[in-house]
């Protein structure tokens, strides 16, 4: 139990039980959220098998939010508000070309460019939309690095790029 | 003047004081409840505010802009190619439909038309996005009202839509296929029979949500004489699409305006329900899915060949003008009203969207209503988010 970790084999199952039993907070806003919604709802890419639970009642019982579309400067607030309302550890997907920077709404007086400005990303999906088989993918990548999850590495901040 | 006793005068004070009891007792307080902006039942970020006495509405109000991306000035400093990319993404489920009015009204200012070959591909597209809009909507209904199992079904025949749109223009969601003049490249080899099979899973999906949703007495009683809009205040509020022909009016600018896309050349129906409740106006887009098929079996049997594009110079310049184009669109009337001065991009673009006209007579709509019922009437009304704020 030095330097405040836990035992090797216990935090092996916690990190285990963790992985799969992902909730995720579907934080539908533009037109990613309908291929978020292909990929958690549809039967052909259903999101279960990879033991994520896409439906819980409030962001209080989240352990994954995925913020798919463009984040607006009048979003922006309750965004920052509701990630705040999740229990610790907590992780953010950031899904699509307008929450990972803007876009196509690079220019424009209305667009937060980026949601990583407001709340820090764990994983950037890109595409406009990107393919639900894109964010099934930042899903693998994160429940491995939940698997091997070391919090000094996590807190250093190096998000996860899908296909890069 | 009627003579009271004594007695009389004192009873009816004690009936008044025994009702003021009663009606304090049961008097509630007043409570606004704020749906939104990030709720299930808006599908996006649309944020209503309602205030209650016990459980039915008293007043409503939607408050939009959450989704406000500023569409109409970032046309301004896009060329003319690159403003489909942009609108593409305002009524991101019917996709493919957004480009159209634009790219006529560009087509208008600049006197040219496209072949008819590529007008039909315009209306088979036109058509898809309409099934792959409508599609999603059938399902989410259901989950609206507490039956989950629809909206698999509808994602699971959705995507056999988006993958023919896939094959033809790359793109799943957003095919920026739409040029002034025409289309970017023809139909792949074998899409036409492709097309053919998809249809006939649709209107076979259009039978299974009849069968399994409309005939269901829960959803009967949960959307019969819910939300009823009469024809004539759907009209003042300015109500288009499925919306307003579930009140009866038959308007549909697919048939009332002379369009040079290829509706004319097919034999269709424009449904329309005397009702205008909430199950009138699932009805009617579930017909509508099935005319949507109809009409792309027709036009994949007499698509013509020839060019798909007419002779546009190498860099599109609008000569000056104004120009307004209207179409019929999965959610309603979509119109682009077009300011050119003769440069590369629009000088002012002024976009009509379907969703902001009928979301505004939600105020209207929702007074007097139980707060179960609203989240009823706003699935059934139908908008998205992106065509609200723009």
């Amino acid at each position: 139990m030095e330097k405040g970790l836990l035992p090797k084999p216990l935090s092996h199952l916690l990190n285990l039980s963790r992985k799969y039993s992902l909730w995720v907070y579907q934080w539908g806003l533009a037109c990613c959220a309908i291929e978020m919604g292909a990929a958690f709802g549809s039967p052909r890419y259903d999101v279960m098998r990879l033991g994520v639970i896409p439906f819980p009642a409030s962001a209080r019982q989240a352990d994954l939010v995925v913020v798919s579309g463009t984040v607006t400067d009048k979003m922006a607030p309750p965004i920052r508000r509701l990630w705040e309302q999740m229990p610790d550890p907590k992780y953010v997907i950031s899904m699509g070309s307008c929450a990972n920077c803007g876009g196509p709404y690079w220019d424009s007086y209305s667009v937060t460019k980026g949601v990583d400005q407001i709340i820090p990303v764990d994983v950037y999906v890109p595409g406009c939309p990107p393919r639900p088989e894109a964010l099934l993918e930042g899903i693998v990548l994160l429940q491995e690095r939940i698997q091997h999850e070391d919090m000094a590495e996590r807190w250093k901040g190096d998000p996860i790029v899908v296909g890069a | 003047m009627a003579v009271t006793t004594d007695w009389q005068k004192s009873a009816y004070i004690a009936a008044q004081a025994a009702d003021a009891r009663v009606n304090v007792e049961l008097e509630t307080e007043g409570m606004t409840l704020n749906l939104g902006p990030q709720h299930p039942a808006t599908h996006g970020t649309l944020r209503i505010v309602v205030r209650l006495d016990g459980e039915q509405v008293v007043w409503a109000e939607p408050i939009c802009g959450y989704m406000h991306r500023g569409y109409e000035k970032l046309c301004e400093v896009r060329t003319y190619p690159q403003v489909t990319t942009l609108i593409n993404r305002i009524d991101w489920l019917g996709h493919f439909a957004n480009e159209v009015p634009f790219i006529l009204a560009a087509e208008q200012l600049m006197g040219i038309e496209a072949p008819p070959r590529a007008q039909w591909i315009r209306t088979i597209f036109f058509e898809m996005a309409r099934i792959a809009n409508v599609s999603l909507f059938l399902g989410d209904m259901g989950i609206q009202l507490g039956a989950i199992t629809p909206v698999f079904y509808a994602f699971r025949d959705r995507e056999y839509v988006l993958n023919l749109m896939e094959a033809a223009t790359g793109g799943r969601f957003h095919p920026n296929f739409d040029r002034i003049g025409g289309l970017k490249e023809d139909l792949p080899r074998g899409w036409v029979d492709e097309c053919h099979g998809v249809m006939t899973r649709v209107i076979s999906f259009c039978q299974e949500m009849e069968d399994l949703l409309m005939g269901n007495e829960i959803f009967q009683t949960r959307t019969r004489g819910i939300g009823v809009i009469p024809a004539a205040v759907g009209l003042e509020y300015g109500l288009s699409g499925a919306n307003i022909r579930a009140s009866g009016v038959d308007w549909d600018l697919r048939r009332d305006q002379d369009s040079p896309l290829a509706w004319k050349h097919c034999d269709w129906k424009v449904w329309t329900h005397p009702d205008g409740d909430s199950y009138a106006r699932y009805w009617v887009r579930l017909q509508e899915t099935r005319e949507a098929a109809r009409i792309i079996v027709q036009l994949l049997d007499g698509l013509p060949s020839g060019p798909i594009q007419a002779k546009v110079p190498r860099i599109i310049k609008v000569p000056p003008g104004e120009a307004w184009c209207h179409t019929e669109n999965p959610l309603g009337e979509m119109g682009f009203y077009l300011v050119s001065k003769g440069g590369r991009g629009p000088f002012r673009v002024k976009i009509r969207s379907a969703s902001f006209n009928n979301i505004s007579i939600v105020p209207w709509l929702l007074r007097g209503v139980y707060v179960p019922d609203v989240i009823t009437i706003l699935a059934s009304l139908y908008f998205i988010l992106g065509d609200i704020d723009r």
